[in-house]
């Protein structure tokens, strides 16, 4: 009985917590309003969620690909640089500002958009590549990545952002599907995608297996290098497609855009259930790993608490879920 | 040590305990794998305390709670895995945790003095400054015998195989190293399975057999065939399923196989139909033999062909697609994924078979999964259940059911029934001799005389990474298997 109920905490627990802090969140506005504070509730309406959802977007989809990364047993600490590097390429295709790059222009919406992809693939690639080939630890060869994607971000237009985009580009950001924000529907097919990736393809049983214990893949005839290789390729894959919808929503492309991201994607796929060691995890949990701290920035703005109460009450969490992962997993062996 | 008794979980490891121990004594402990000499041992060093039985030291009674106890009353092991910090030096690996301090600073000056003068009383040239990984093996064994005498005064020293990991040099220095501390009054405990270095440097011998003591003695009084015959003892008849007869025609071929330093020029056949043993002691290069059959580690030359046809070494998928399947040594490091469900361990090598487009074809996987836990008997039967929940046994029936159910017409397996009861070990012993009855060939390697020889029908002595000799079932008794071996 007492497995079935852990069972039932680990694969519930997270929408519990998610739920609960709703509940907690919309009572102390719905206290406010009580008191004649606040006209009306300000978190339990239609755009609000739609806000958090639309803040949540980008680290949403870097933390997915985190997390396929971090089921592998590895970590990818270059998909904020990853995100600026594919965002500034995307804007030196979609800008009608003077020449900022030899190529510069705007060329509607399919180069930039496949230019920017093409990039994050291409340094997820050499993450990869480093990673299983030379057995550099994932946190090092990654490192190197986060540093040198920075650099070749600013090398692009020699340290000057790119504005003035193309209205093309821009609707990644801003446009609608159905009412619908474009980055949450980008972001809801990004789940969907990596959820049947992870649950029905070979691939991602490959992905489990080596992280889970690496000897044992290659034992059992997976070719764990070439399995590692696409782990990065997609993390790096979604860091460019995040690096659109940044850059898109903002309206310019920056050189310091999506410095530590990173931090934020381990953090929503550590919180949503995944283990550092490999070899566990969820996308679904990720999804609500990011939404909890969505509706925790979102909450605490609202009720005016300052910025760096947020950043305190998101690192207690962190380590918070982790204790609670970690004293699980004794309370089974 | 008398009568002393341990049981694990119903289990008795040791049964009846004994040991005696005098001054200036090098005192051999031999007895094959699960004769119950780490037991022993692990008691007398207060890591796990008996059910039964009293341990007396200069004849006072003495119940050691806590490895630290024993420590206190001058029970020190030297350990055969090295536990020195590689970056220290000699001087702070000796003093490691008991460093000379002067106002919560270390007092390097006295650290290194004191060690100097350790390790010259004890006749060792070894620098204290010397950073520990540039040493020998052998001299930072020396270093941990004079760690084991520095901060208490050990009367009573262990050694746990310490020439497994060092030449014949090497041993030389530390046999000279184990007279001088027996010459200066110390009692020393000295487990190896080679046999000849008891008649080195041994003066007494116990031989435990099933956890009991067989026999004790001088060992001037004994010869070296004597004491094998001791150590296997009298043959318990114990049922093997075995119904399968070897064939003739060639399934894998192993020619001059080499990998330095582990193995040299191993060659041999298996055929369909045949259950080939592999017997030799640890660090004989068994393991590494089935890595290179296997292509988990590269040979340096020599060839493996299956039916005919030469493998290029591309690694385990190539072996697997030639039909191979390879049930490791331990199957936590590199058999299992403990942390995934029964399930997913199963199929894990046949998701190429049951997939479409990439997509894993989960009603196809369940058939083959079902099949897996029927034919094994993996209890409990459920796929979902994590596999590190399972008992040993269950385990290893995972990592049989994920090579079995690649169809292999070859088996290699590396202690298959290690860490596993004794009901799991006959289903095993059923599984190997109908897969072989089948018409498939195997290879097991074990360090159980009783097992290989129950299950094979020839065995192959490995000694230190050689052929020495093939047995056929007929031939081969336990006596000269070990006789063989060492």
């Amino acid at each position: 009985m007492r497995k079935d109920a852990t069972v039932l905490a680990k694969r519930y627990g997270i929408i519990i917590v998610f739920v609960l802090l709703c509940l907690l969140v919309s009572a102390v506005c719905q206290y406010k309003v009580i008191r004649g504070e606040w006209p009306e509730n300000a978190f339990t309406t239609r755009d609000n969620f739609l806000l958090i959802l639309y803040q949540v977007s980008i680290n949403g989809i870097l933390a997915i690909g985190m997390t396929i990364v971090i089921i592998s047993g590895g970590i990818d600490l270059s998909v904020g640089s990853v995100l600026a590097f594919a965002g500034m390429l995307a804007a030196s295709f979609a800008t009608s500002s003077a020449a900022v790059t030899p190529w510069s222009g705007s060329y509607g919406i399919a180069i930039p958009a496949v230019s920017a992809l093409l990039a994050g693939v291409a340094c997820g690639a050499v993450n990869g590549w480093v990673v299983s080939r030379f057995r550099i630890q994932a946190f090092i060869a990654t490192l190197g990545m986060l540093l040198a994607a920075r650099g070749f971000t600013m090398s692009l237009t020699g340290g000057n952002p790119i504005s003035s985009l193309s209205p093309a580009l821009r609707w990644f950001g801003t446009g609608r599907v159905f009412g619908v924000p474009v980055p949450i529907v980008i972001l809801l097919v990004v789940f969907g995608c990596a959820w049947v990736l992870l649950n029905k393809t070979v691939f991602g049983r490959h992905v489990y297996a080596v992280g889970g214990n690496e000897n044992s893949a290659c034992t059992s005839g997976i070719k764990t290098n070439r399995v590692k290789i696409w782990v990065y390729v997609s993390s790096g894959f979604l860091a460019g497609l995040a690096g659109i919808i940044l850059t898109a929503k903002t309206g310019s492309a920056q050189t310091n855009a999506g410095s530590s991201y990173e931090l934020d994607a381990i953090a929503a796929a550590v919180i949503g259930g995944s283990s550092m060691k490999g070899g566990v995890g969820t996308v679904s949990g990720t999804l609500f790993g990011a939404l909890i701290m969505g509706v925790m920035n979102n909450g605490l703005d609202i009720l005016g608490v300052e910025s760096f109460y947020q950043s305190i009450v998101k690192g207690v969490l962190i380590v918070a879920a982790v204790i609670l992962d970690a004293s699980r997993e004794q309370a089974d062996d | 040590m008398r009568g002393v008794k341990k049981r694990f979980s119903g289990v008795p490891a040791l049964a009846d305990g004994n040991l005696e121990l005098h001054r200036g004594d090098i005192h051999a402990l031999c007895g094959g794998n699960g004769a119950g000499k780490s037991t022993l041992l692990n008691i007398l060093m207060g890591f796990i305390q008996p059910d039964e039985g009293e341990i007396f030291i200069n004849g006072t009674p003495v119940h050691f709670a806590s490895a630290r106890e024993a420590l206190d009353a001058g029970v020190a092991i030297v350990q055969q895995e090295l536990s020195a910090v590689p970056d220290l030096t000699v001087a702070e690996n000796i003093f490691l945790g008991a460093e000379p301090h002067r106002h919560g600073f270390v007092d390097f000056g006295r650290l290194n003095n004191d060690a100097d003068e350790l390790l010259k009383s004890l006749g060792y040239d070894i620098s204290p400054t010397e950073t520990m990984k540039h040493l020998s093996v052998a001299s930072q064994q020396l270093v941990e015998i004079a760690k084991a005498l520095s901060h208490r005064n050990a009367d009573i020293l262990i050694f746990d195989e310490p020439t497994s990991a060092i030449g014949e040099k090497d041993a030389a220095r530390l046999f000279k190293a184990l007279r001088d501390l027996a010459s200066a009054g110390k009692g020393i405990i000295f487990v190896t399975h080679r046999i000849s270095e008891i008649f080195e440097i041994a003066n007494r011998y116990t031989v435990l057999k099933d956890g009991a003591q067989v026999a004790t003695g001088n060992v001037a009084d004994i010869t070296r065939e004597q004491l094998i015959e001791k150590m296997v003892g009298t043959p318990v008849d114990r049922e093997f399923v075995k119904r399968n007869r070897p064939g003739t025609i060639p399934l894998l071929e192993v020619r001059n196989l080499t990998r330095a330093p582990h193995f040299e020029g191993i060659s041999f056949t298996v055929h369909a139909g045949e259950v080939l043993g592999i017997y030799g002691l640890m660090g004989s290069g068994r393991t590494e033999t089935l890595d290179a059959i296997y292509g988990l580690r590269r040979a340096d030359t020599g060839s493996v062909s299956v039916r005919g046809r030469v493998l290029k070494g591309r690694g385990a998928g190539e072996a697997l697609d030639a039909g191979m399947a390879y049930v490791t040594e331990d199957r936590k490091r590199n058999g299992l994924v403990a942390c995934a469900p029964v399930g997913q361990n199963l199929s894990l090598s046949i998701l190429q078979r049951v997939q479409k487009w990439g997509f894993v074809d989960s009603r196809k996987e369940n058939r083959y999964i079902d099949k897996a836990i029927r034919t094994m008997r993996i209890n409990p039967p459920d796929t979902r259940q994590l596999v590190r929940y399972l008992s040993g046994g269950n385990q290893q029936k995972v990592v049989l059911g994920r090579c079995f159910l690649t169809d292999p017409g070859i088996l290699l397996l590396d202690e298959p029934t290690r860490g596993v009861d004794v009901e799991a070990k006959n289903e095993i012993y059923r599984l190997i001799s109908d897969f072989a009855q089948a018409g498939g060939g195997a290879v097991i390697v074990s360090s159980e005389l009783e097992e290989i020889l129950g299950v094979s029908d020839r065995i192959l002595i490995f000694r230190r990474g050689r052929l020495a000799t093939m047995f056929s079932r007929e031939d081969a008794t336990p006596k000269k298997l070990l006789m063989a071996a060492v």
